[in-house]
């Protein structure tokens, strides 16, 4: 029986060189899915850097000047602030879901490139949905990051702008062609064809493994903590966040500057101890699910069986610190909030390397290809 | 493909379908009047304490309290379906990892396509009824995924497999 070349360093053979050919589904979508989730890190880790910190000290000011106003009793100035702070909130809010939508859908590509062979349609069939899966992909995120620039201008619409629309549009490309693997897995389903089973999902390596069992026990951990922030904290930090905001503005009504302050205080330290524990969960969960994912695709990673080791344990340990020194941010400030951000680079680097090897797995599978076109091409 | 990780792949992909049409639905026709009342409320709570009516202001801040509870457990909604169902993929993917026989393989995933499904679902329901049945719906529905995510980390431990 010919052993595999995904486990070995041999020369692929016909059946792999097929299902990983260039433009086929699979690779569009491995490359692209990679490619997608490696966009939204750098793109949250820019915005975590110089935007999230100096956007929600922005949100403080305008809410505190507004608070002000109304101790003033200058409404129309109120109005004013809360304009400003709506845009901030807009300009946060896009920019939070430009980076999860890009990850996300990054990670549903990876997923359908997996389940590929399972997909009963044709090749030219399959790599059209690949492509407009990625459009969508990206049509999304990219118009979700330019509503805050776009606004209505020239909107035919009374509260959705262009901007708006092309993410939508987008969302609806990645929405058909999901549903049409959909059909394609049932299709497969009906006619029972388990005729070609897939070498990517027998591989034991021990990269694989770690990555696989490391992502699950993240996972894990995510929703513990999850379920411990919504049982213990959440129904009570809703409670103070309309409990202080009534107590902004019984305060500016009553003109007591004291009650305003001590309120606006209380308020920033909730939106941050919310913020914190959010991000913890969400992060641990979604690169549990990123190591998990990326455990089956150890085979295509033409690196060395140490190297492919190192970034395995190099995109756990950034998985691990990231959520840990988020949670750790209130209490320890920068210092926390800088050792996360290193945790979130050291997942890029990882995630970047991975692809690399994939890339240089396609150059071994392509190169043999090439060769024997020029052996072959008239003189 | 094995009846648990049948399962897993298809009720995932249909569930990740599910969350992305209620997110599109969403971000169509409630989202941005969802942002737009919060904002408002809340602007007019400040405006009526400046002109020192309290209880103009007093109900405004009620109204985005309302409006704000609303949107957040309808944004929650979206992301856990979405998330689960992609947990649920990688997971069905990946399910003949675990060392257990096929009965207790197909009750986890049962479990965690209900948990995925049910977890969700009360979450938007409080944002009808805030009564205990939406919550308890919530509750059950998310110790489920946290058992059979538990049971799934049990069963991999267990594995000898080898290179």
């Amino acid at each position: 029986m010919p052993v595999s070349p995904l486990f070995t360093n041999a020369m692929p053979v016909d059946s792999e060189v097929e299902s990983f050919a260039p433009l086929s589904a699979r690779r569009l979508l491995i490359l692209g899915g990679i490619g997608l989730i490696l966009v939204g890190m750098i793109f949250g880790d820019i915005f975590a850097v110089f935007i999230l910190h100096q956007n929600a000290a922005r949100v403080g000011a305008g809410l505190a000047a507004a608070a002000h106003a109304a101790l003033a009793g200058d409404s129309s100035a109120v109005l004013a602030y809360f304009q400003n702070v709506g845009g901030f909130l807009e300009n946060r809010g896009t920019k939070v879901d430009t980076h999860v939508h890009m990850i996300d859908f990054g990670y549903l590509a990876l997923m359908l490139a997996i389940l590929q062979p399972w997909v009963a349609f044709t090749e030219r069939a399959k790599r059209a949905l690949a492509w407009v899966f990625l459009m969508g992909a990206g049509l999304l995120p990219a118009g979700v990051f330019l509503i805050h620039y776009v606004g209505l201008a020239y909107s035919p619409l009374k509260s959705i702008g262009w901007a708006s629309i092309c993410a939508d549009v987008g969302g609806l490309l990645v929405l058909l062609s999901t549903v049409s693997v959909l059909v394609g897995l049932c299709k497969h389903r009906r006619a029972q064809d388990d005729s070609a089973p897939d070498a990517l999902l027998a591989d034991r390596s021990t990269p694989g493994r770690m990555l696989f069992a490391g992502g699950l026990v993240l996972v894990l951990l995510g929703f513990l903590h999850g379920a411990y922030y919504a049982a213990l904290d959440l129904y009570q930090h809703e409670a103070q966040d309309y409990a202080l905001l009534s107590q902004m503005t019984s305060g500016a009504a009553a003109r007591d500057a004291t009650l305003v302050d001590s309120a606006l205080a209380g308020y920033g330290q909730l939106q941050g101890d919310k913020a914190v524990n959010i991000a913890a969960h969400a992060h641990s969960i979604e690169f549990g699910l990123l190591a998990m994912v990326l455990a089956f695709f150890q085979p295509y990673v033409s690196l060395s069986a140490s190297w492919k080791r190192r970034w395995a344990a190099m995109l756990l340990l950034g998985s691990v610190l990231l959520p840990v020194f988020v949670l750790l941010e209130l209490k320890y400030g920068l210092l926390a909030g800088g050792l996360a951000d290193f945790g979130g680079l050291l997942v890029i680097v990882a995630l970047l390397a991975m692809w690399i090897g994939i890339l240089r797995y396609t150059g071994g599978l392509d190169a043999p290809r090439v060769t024997v076109e020029h052996r072959d091409a008239p003189r | 493909m094995s009846g648990s990780r049948r399962l897993l792949v298809l009720g995932g992909i249909a569930l990740a379908l599910w969350g992305m049409s209620y997110g599109l639905w969403y971000a169509i026709f409630a989202e941005h009047q969802a942002l737009d009342s919060i904002g408002a409320s809340l602007a007019a709570g400040f405006s009526a304490s400046a002109q020192q009516d309290s209880g103009a202001g007093a109900a405004s801040l009620r109204q985005y309290r309302e409006a704000k509870y609303v949107y957040d457990r309808q944004v929650d909604v979206h992301g856990h379906w979405i998330g689960l169902a992609m947990l649920l993929i990688v997971l069905g993917i990946g399910f003949d990892r675990l060392e257990l026989s096929r009965r207790p393989k197909f009750l986890l995933a049962l479990g965690l396509l209900l948990g995925a499904a049910t977890f969700p679902l009360g979450v938007l329901l409080q944002t009808v009824s805030h009564g205990p049945l939406a919550r308890a719906v919530a509750i059950v529905g998310s110790a489920m995924i946290l058992v059979s995510l538990a049971g799934s980390v049990w069963g991999l431990a267990r594995s000898r497999t080898s290179v």
